[in-house]
């Protein structure tokens, strides 16, 4: 049971299929503290992607002999359930999630103060409930927001996005017909405090100025991504300061 | 591993533009390249980059085409970190790491569409050539993808097919060979970045205190058709875009290492 | 001296709450002469130094410290304990018991078994090893009778209050013993349940309000109150 491959992806408008600008990105919703048992989590929807995040540790390391005795080692686990693709794809790691597992914790670990916590383990697990192409950045996104929940000290929260080239047009954020079909895309993670690209890949054709031209639109994605995710951080806590002025106001009110 | 004192020698000297081994910034190590040294393999080729030695065997074998490109070969690539390479590599499953150089091998030859695939077809929908592309890491002295993208190419181009009818439903060897149809030349162009500087095809020791590595796949007319970043750093987005220049240029240069026009 | 957000505003890893002569304080990280926040919270600045009170955040080991753990381990010489901290604690035979530990006559799991909750102080902790437990103070040793809540441990400074002010505030009150262990975990006794159950339920209050001013008062009020309606329920089936 396949999808049938749409003619064109672009109108002569520059409309994409599912109605967005050229650099429009697909809209983003972040909930954060969603697992119980997790020290941080979180879960993300953007487009039709829906991703989980959950971070356990500080904690431990099992088994003993990889544990850094000048700091805290981050373990990434990027997978995909076999449900979250056209079609079901097998539980067991592929190569693909192999490969984003390790870019996805390099890209993460620079934001960690991992020397805080000497000869431990930091968990983190991202799982792909549904794909529909840019599975890494919205994982990351999340990812990040998972961590901050945790308390782990960061150095600044990583947001990502991917941009790229399709029907000859630069776009922004691809969702997974865009990407098999177009001619380039190419996932991007950034931390605004450091002026830090932490994920970089590609996997298409552009020339040189189409590279930076590319590289700018998704540095504006992730920018966006950013603001999502401090608001998604702060919403968790906000609820508490609101009752209190309420609470404050009715007393204020009663005397 | 590196002493701590020759790794702060190491980093220091890159901070004022000079490597350990006299090399520029940009320069690349010395390059050997042999090809069709294992016969039995329908193309191979041995690269030597510095001390870093990558061998890539091709084998062909008959399959099934993917569902979306019924017409169309079907490429493989697949890395060995074997342990007699280094001291850090164990025997068992590939890990991350070969896994990684082989799916950024893979990326450089099919996104620039190196190989014809098109021309690998046997039977429309049914039996297509399948091109397995294995690196096998003989030394680990730094840079292993730009090393093994080299010989990949270069055993690639050394390729040949054997010629063949297809006769009620049966594929028949004829005599002769021809070579594998190849249209692009892909060439990965690696760099390690220390704060601010960045160094072109880092070795071992470099690669042991860099902050981060950014490999950029360049095709024949200078398009970028492969990118990884690499390592717990980062780049600045401007160090990203002086990279793919200097990219380019000197993919063009290692081409013509193995590429005779 | 630029500061970029106002007192007890909420902030993000990241955010940049300070330039130049500042000091970075609890949650807070200098680079280049820029503060920034690295954990989700409250920021305060107070004379030169911003500092962000943690909405979430683990307890880490700081010698001295009181913590209540529970035993997960018994091995040859002493007992391994979960504090809720990012490492395991150790209590060697010779910090538990008061006489030189005899291996062959000493039965450790007789003297404290894996499940048993403690109340311990921190002895030695660095940077290259697990932190050391003792019970040998007084007041210290295997908890027996009474109920144990967990909070976050950001939160148990305003349990103890300026002075002790909230936690003498709440014996007084509820008539019940309170242990406070620095990792989060407290230890409430008291001679019935129903006295325990309001001291729970004024340490909740505590743990969902410690950001806000007043709050001693607002739980002095709300544990009379919950009292003073059990008085008239009494009264009332009394008379019936």
């Amino acid at each position: 049971m396949s999808q049938k491959k749409p003619e064109k992806l672009i109108d002569e408008n520059d409309v994409r299929l599912d109605g967005r600008k050229l650099d429009e990105m697909r809209p983003i919703k972040i909930e954060v503290g969603v697992l119980g048992n997790a020290d941080g989590s979180a879960y993300i929807e953007q487009g039709k992607n829906k991703i989980l995040a959950a971070v356990y540790g500080p904690r431990e390391v099992h088994p003993k002999h990889l544990a850094l005795p000048d700091r805290a080692v981050l373990r990434c686990r990027y997978h995909m359930a076999p449900f979250s693709v056209e079609e079901r794809k097998s539980p067991a790691p592929s190569r693909r999630e192999l490969e984003l597992s390790k870019v996805i914790r390099e890209c993460l670990e620079p934001s960690i103060f991992t020397e805080y916590y000497p000869r431990t383990s930091i968990d983190l697990f991202i799982e792909v409930l549904q794909a529909d192409g840019g599975t890494r950045c919205a994982g990351i996104t999340v990812a990040s927001v998972a961590l901050a929940d945790a308390g782990i000290p960061m150095r600044d929260l990583v947001s990502a996005c991917a941009a790229g080239k399709v029907e000859g047009r630069l776009v922004l954020d691809l969702t997974d017909v865009e990407d098999k079909a177009g001619e380039a895309d190419m996932p991007l993670a950034y931390m605004p405090s450091a002026n830090a690209i932490t994920l970089l890949q590609m996997d298409g054709m552009l020339t040189g100025e189409e590279f930076e031209q590319v590289v700018n639109l998704a540095l504006e994605g992730c920018k966006q991504a950013g603001q999502i995710q401090k608001e998604a951080l702060r919403a968790k806590y906000v609820v508490v300061k609101e009752t209190e002025a309420e609470k404050e106001e009715a007393e204020a009110g009663e005397e | 591993m590196a002493s701590r004192v020759r790794q702060k020698r190491v980093a220091q000297l890159i901070t004022h533009g000079k490597r350990l081994d006299g090399r520029g910034l940009t320069d690349y190590r010395e390059v050997q390249v042999e090809a069709g040294l294992i016969e039995r393999a329908e193309g191979s080729a041995r690269v030597r980059l510095g001390k870093t030695e990558v061998l890539v065997g091709v084998k062909f074998e008959m399959g099934e085409p993917f569902p979306d490109t019924p017409n169309e070969g079907v490429l493989t690539v697949n890395a060995e970190l074997v342990p007699l390479a280094s001291p850090t590599f164990e025997p068992g499953p590939p890990d991350e790491n070969s896994v990684e150089l082989a799916r950024v091998v893979d990326r450089g030859i099919r996104e620039s569409k190196a190989i014809a695939t098109e021309e690998l077809c046997i039977e429309p929908g049914k039996k297509v050539f399948v091109v397995f592309v294995d690196v096998y890491v003989l030394n680990h002295d730094g840079n292993l993808i730009d090393a093994s993208c080299l010989a990949a190419l270069a055993a690639l181009l050394n390729t040949k097919m054997f010629n063949y009818e297809v006769k009620e439903g049966e594929v028949k060897i004829k005599p002769g060979y021809k070579p594998l149809p190849i249209r692009n030349y892909p060439v990965a162009v690696t760099f390690a970045k220390f704060n601010d500087k960045l160094v072109v095809d880092p070795w071992l020791e470099e690669e042991q205190v860099m902050d981060a590595r950014l490999t950029m796949t360049v095709e024949k007319d200078g398009k970028i058709c492969a990118i990884q970043k690499g390592g717990y750093g980062y780049f600045t987005a401007e160090q990203v875009f002086e990279a793919s220049k200097i990219a380019q240029q000197k993919a063009e240069e290692q081409r013509k290492l193995v590429v005779k026009e | 001296m630029p500061v970029f957000y106002e007192r007890r505003q909420l902030v993000t890893p990241g955010d940049l709450l300070a330039e130049n002569d500042y000091f970075a304080g609890e949650n807070t990280h200098k680079e280049n002469n820029r503060i920034y926040a690295t954990r989700v919270g409250l920021v305060n600045y107070e004379d030169k130094r911003v500092y962000v009170v943690a909405l979430k955040s683990f307890y880490v080991p700081m010698v001295g410290d009181t913590v209540i753990g529970k035993v997960v381990e018994v091995t040859l010489g002493g007992w391994v304990l979960d504090i809720r901290a990012p490492y395991l604690a150790m209590l060697r035979a010779s910090d538990a018991l008061e006489r030189p530990f005899k291996p062959q006559k000493d039965d450790l799991p007789s003297l404290f078994d894996v499940g048993d909750m403690l109340i311990a102080k921190i002895v030695a902790y660095d940077r290259t090893r697990d932190p050391l437990l003792t019970v040998l103070e007084r007041g210290l040793g295997k908890i027996t009778r009474g109920q144990l809540i967990e909070i976050t441990p950001t939160k148990i400074p305003r349990v103890i209050g300026k002075q002790g002010s909230m936690i003498s505030m709440l014996k007084q009150e509820t008539g019940c013993q309170i242990i406070i262990g620095q990792n989060g975990r407290i230890l409430i006794s008291g001679k019935s349940p129903e006295d325990e159950r309001l001291a729970v339920m004024a340490i909740r209050k505590i743990e969902q309000e410690a950001h806000t001013s007043g709050l001693t008062d607002r739980v002095t009020e709300m544990l009379k109150k919950e009292k003073g309606e059990k008085e008239v329920v009494k009264n009332v089936t009394e008379e019936t």
